[in-house]
């Protein structure tokens, strides 16, 4: 039997939501537009002027002294050295440049939302909820609402990358301080700080550790979605991924596989380092 | 002079406080108000108020209301209702910025668990409070330091909070709101995490500071040997209630309800008991210069006494009389007292605790002469009025 109950308008209502705001929210997405399509061509530009092998060293030594550890500093060599030896470097560079100006993004706009949803119990209600939402969501959806507000590309790629992972940078800075205990802050209170200096002073510095996994995290989401971005045209190693898969190539596609989980081991292990330092 | 006064603070936690004010005043009780809004009261209708220069020191038991009731003082706690006054300024009617102010002013505040911030070495955590006050470097550090001298902690201002032990932490807990020479501490339960050792030397650190700084200092305690070593006066809470303010004294010999008087058996009494609490004031004495023989004899005799006390014109004491040797001087027909009198005699200062004039008073046949610092008499203590005065106070 069929019931005749008239269907719930939830599709349409998203699309009509996405044409007003393409329509009306012009300005933002041109200023987001330039932002990430400047910031894009600086970082790429600036690390394909030098010679990979320049690059790789100076990446290397800055591995080192970051993480301090010998492991971590020859695999950079020798992934880096790989990449470039099986001709992906200027894919990697796009990759890590998306990479790179999306989790700024995600990072500039998630931890003083965090900051503030630590502070106040109700914008902690209001962020959560969509948080969720927003992690369960499959990371494909993302990128249908970016193509309308810049269409195909690659600011629609990082678009999607920072909606997706911003949410860690959110979840861990607003953790990390309500972890911060409460004799602690109360102390502050008790010799008449202010906000301003409790945050500064006290908050932050406690819950450095905790928000620097939440960026780790951001950049590993990040690294993740610019590969699935590349179906949008985002580039980099998700497009030799991609289009190994449209060509059946799976040398080609694995090559390319190995250069992302390069790239991710490196990001991962200089950040887990920052993280934990003092 | 009052530097602080309570009057019938009430704080209740809970989304309904204003039911739950209206029952208390009705005379319900706690439990009776937390089964029927849900509310917890933390304190309920306290009032007392703290001299200049005086500790007072609030005990009770764990949920007795009295670290609620100590931040209502600085409004770490709002409180539901009742009036907090700091010299004559109605700490209620402060606005956000006004309460920051006074806070920055006139409270230190020292925690149960130090507080201390592991990120930031020691010195550093002792110029909090200046640096929240913009301080500026040089001065802020210079007083920092003075304070760590005063805790006897100099030269570890570049250690973490971390590498110290406990009792070290507290010290620089206790610099940290010394750095700001505020007029009045607020010290929450300061020594109770210290091991029973370190936490008596930090007490008796604390009365010496106390004897410099004439801080007025609201300590809370949940340890009533602490509380009356420390305290000037007490405030005895059960259930967020006063249950009786007084003096170690007042509450050891007068104890205002069962529960205090239960409390108080507990004590070691001997431990609380001092010389001055003991001994006997109008004593007879014999003063040398004026006084002969037959005078010490009869007064003596009055007393009932074998021995008597010799003192100068300024009171000071001069030595012990035995009977014997009196009797036999006036034998003598010697008029000099002095020549009968012997001269290395034990004394104690009135603040000696009652354990250790057992040891003394078992050493000597004659009774022991309580002195102060001038070397006055102020009076004598016998065996039996030792025991007796343990007896009476300890043995019920």
């Amino acid at each position: 039997m069929n019931l005749d109950l008239p269907r719930v308008p939830i599709g349409p209502t998203i699309e009509a939501t996405i044409d007003f705001l393409v329509e009306h929210l012009a300005f933002a997405t041109r200023a987001f537009s330039a932002v990430a399509d400047q910031g894009l061509r600086f970082l790429e530009s600036t690390m394909m002027a030098v010679h990979p092998i320049i690059l790789v060293v100076v990446a290397t030594v800055l591995v080192f002294f970051l993480t301090r550890k010998r492991g971590v500093t020859v695999f950079t060599f020798l992934g880096l050295g790989l990449i470039w030896n099986i001709g992906l470097w200027s894919a990697a560079v796009t990759t890590l440049s998306l990479v790179v100006v999306a989790t700024l993004i995600a990072i500039i706009i998630g931890i003083p939302l965090g900051i503030i949803s630590a502070i106040s119990d109700t914008v902690y209600r209001i962020v959560r909820p969509i948080l969720d939402f927003m992690q369960t969501l499959p990371a494909f959806v993302y990128l249908i609402p970016a193509i309308p507000f810049f269409g195909l590309g690659r600011v629609a790629a990082i678009f999607a990358t920072v909606i997706f992972s911003m949410p860690p940078a959110i979840r861990f800075t607003n953790l990390g301080i309500r972890q911060v205990p409460k004799e602690l802050t109360e102390c502050a209170d008790a010799f008449g700080a202010d906000r301003w200096q409790k945050l500064i002073k006290i908050q932050l510095p406690l819950a450095k550790t905790t928000i620097m996994g939440g960026v780790n995290q951001t950049v590993m989401l990040a690294l993740s979605m610019v590969v699935i971005a590349a179906m949008i045209g985002a580039g980099g190693l998700g497009g030799e991924v991609w289009r190994a898969i449209q060509r059946l190539q799976p040398g080609a596609g694995f090559e390319a596989g190995i250069g992302i989980v390069i790239l991710a081991i490196i990001l991962d292990r200089v950040l887990h380092q920052l993280a934990t330092k003092d | 002079m009052e530097k602080i006064v309570l009057k019938n603070v009430v704080k209740i936690f809970g989304d309904s406080p204003k039911k739950a004010l209206h029952m208390l005043q009705e005379g319900d009780s706690i439990a009776e108000i937390s089964k029927k809004t849900g509310n917890v009261v933390g304190v309920a209708d306290v009032s007392f108020s703290v001299n200049e220069g005086e500790i007072v020191v609030v005990m009770g038991l764990s949920g007795s209301g009295k670290s609620t009731l100590v931040r209502c003082i600085n409004r770490l706690f709002e409180p539901t209702s009742g009036g907090i006054y700091v010299d004559g300024q109605d700490v209620c009617a402060l606005g956000t910025k006004e309460l920051r102010e006074f806070r920055r002013r006139k409270f230190g505040m020292v925690f149960q668990h130090f507080a201390l911030f592991p990120h930031r070495k020691v010195v550093d955590n002792v110029e909090f409070g200046l640096e929240i006050q913009g301080v500026d470097k040089d001065q802020r550090r210079e007083k920092a330091e003075k304070s760590l001298e005063m805790v006897g902690l100099k030269g570890w201002g570049e250690k973490y909070p971390g590498e110290l032990s406990g009792g070290m932490q507290q010290r620089v807990g206790l610099a940290r709101a010394l750095a700001l020479d505020p007029d009045i501490l607020l010290m929450d339960e300061a020594f109770s995490a210290l091991d029973p050792l370190i936490r008596r030397d930090m007490q008796d650190e604390l009365i010496n500071l106390q004897h410099t700084m004439q801080k007025t200092i609201v300590f809370i305690s949940h340890d009533l040997d602490e509380a009356l070593k420390l305290g000037d006066r007490l405030v005895i809470l059960k259930d967020g209630a006063v249950e009786q303010i007084g003096t170690s004294e007042e509450i050891l010999t007068k104890p205002a309800t069962e529960y205090v008087r239960k409390f108080v058996e507990e004590v070691d009494i001997t431990k609380v008991l001092t010389a001055e609490t003991i001994m006997k004031k109008s004593e007879d004495v014999a003063y040398l210069g004026s006084d002969g023989p037959q005078t010490a004899l009869r007064k003596m005799k009055k007393n009932a006494i074998s021995s008597l006390f010799v003192v100068n014109r300024d009171h000071t004491l001069a030595g012990i009389l035995f009977v014997d040797d009196v009797r036999r001087l006036a034998d003598q027909g010697e008029t000099d007292l002095e020549k009968a009198m012997r001269k290395d005699i034990k004394t104690v200062s009135a603040d000696t605790p009652a354990h250790e004039l057992f040891p003394i008073m078992q050493d000597i046949s004659y009774p022991v002469a309580v002195v102060n610092e001038q070397n006055k008499l102020k009076g004598v203590i016998v065996k039996g009025l030792l025991f007796s005065a343990i007896a009476e106070r300890g043995g019920e």
